[in-house]
């Protein structure tokens, strides 16, 4: 005998959704910047990523793009409150980048094109926990939101996920960016509300 | 700000920094450690669509001021001025 179920027709209830404390959803994605957008000239664009012994990666744009991509579909969380959920991005993941690479280094320093820096633990760089995206919802990534390339680190706030990067430094000291130098968490884990010093 | 700048005038400083200095800024004199343009920092490029606040130099995007304001607090970051001359009221 055969038991045939009619089917739950339950209410359902959206789908809720946790955001990180203090934080708000936003549908558009707003434009936050320290400086000019810079005017980056693909034929002269690079990455470099250099270790505490001065070994030294660099890849011009092509050989950027000739590196293995992933799809990245994410949470967003900006410092300033908002958040934006399930973003599509395209990109190169940093185990990529470092695959091989010797180092003991415990930091990494990563510089922009126009100057702005921002630092974290090297360990929130490696693990499938980072990329340098190229590519937003299906198109290039538009130069107000990074592009040619910015740094992801979904997990940290967005000031982490420098736009216009050009340069990963590693280190044994852990320096200080822009903001983390200027009242801005060291850290900055959006789900343990680390926006300022002492927090 | 508009959509082709991203930037305010140096009017955006009145309201920030007169919580915190008590003095008119706008009409302040200031001089860029990078390039030497003395001016008043009403006419300064102020990013404040940004964690914080950033005035730059019109002329060479040195950062000239930075303030981050906190719950109780503000950080204020001038290193990118060689000087600030302020007005002050005659007595």
């Amino acid at each position: 005998m055969s038991t045939v179920s009619r089917g739950f027709k339950g209410r359902r209830e959206p789908p809720s959704v946790e955001l990180p404390p203090g934080q708000y959803l936003v549908e558009d994605f707003p434009v936050l910047s320290a400086g000019p957008t810079p005017d980056i000239d693909l034929a002269h664009w690079e990455l470099v990523i250099t270790s505490e012994t001065d070994t030294q990666r660099r890849w011009d744009w092509d050989g950027f793009r000739a590196l293995p991509t992933e799809p990245v579909t994410v949470d967003l969380h900006c410092v300033t409150h908002w958040s934006k959920l399930q973003t599509s991005w395209e990109g190169v993941s940093l185990d990529t980048l470092l695959e091989g690479l010797a180092t003991s280094a415990g930091f990494a320093l990563v510089t922009s094109y126009g100057g702005y820096t921002t630092n974290l633990p090297l360990e929130d760089l490696t693990g499938h926990k980072a990329w340098i995206a190229f590519g937003y919802d299906g198109q290039e990534l538009e130069p107000e939101h990074g592009g040619p390339a910015r740094l992801l680190v979904p997990h940290l706030y967005l000031w982490k996920s420098a736009k216009w990067v050009r340069w990963i430094q590693l280190g044994d000291q852990d320096e200080p960016g822009f903001w983390e130098g200027l009242g801005y968490h060291n850290y900055g884990d959006p789900w343990r509300e680390q926006r300022f010093w002492g927090d | 700000m508009t959509s082709a700048n991203p930037w305010s005038d140096g009017t955006a400083l009145a309201g920030p920094l007169g919580d915190l200095v008590r003095v008119e800024v706008t009409t302040a004199i200031g001089r860029c450690r990078g390039c030497g343009r003395t001016a008043a920092m009403a006419e300064v490029r102020v990013f404040d669509h940004a964690p914080g606040l950033v005035a730059r130099c019109p002329t060479c995007d040195q950062v000239l001021l930075r303030l981050v304001r906190g719950p109780g607090r503000a950080w204020l970051d001038l290193r990118g001025l060689v000087y600030l001359q302020l007005p002050l009221q005659q007595t």
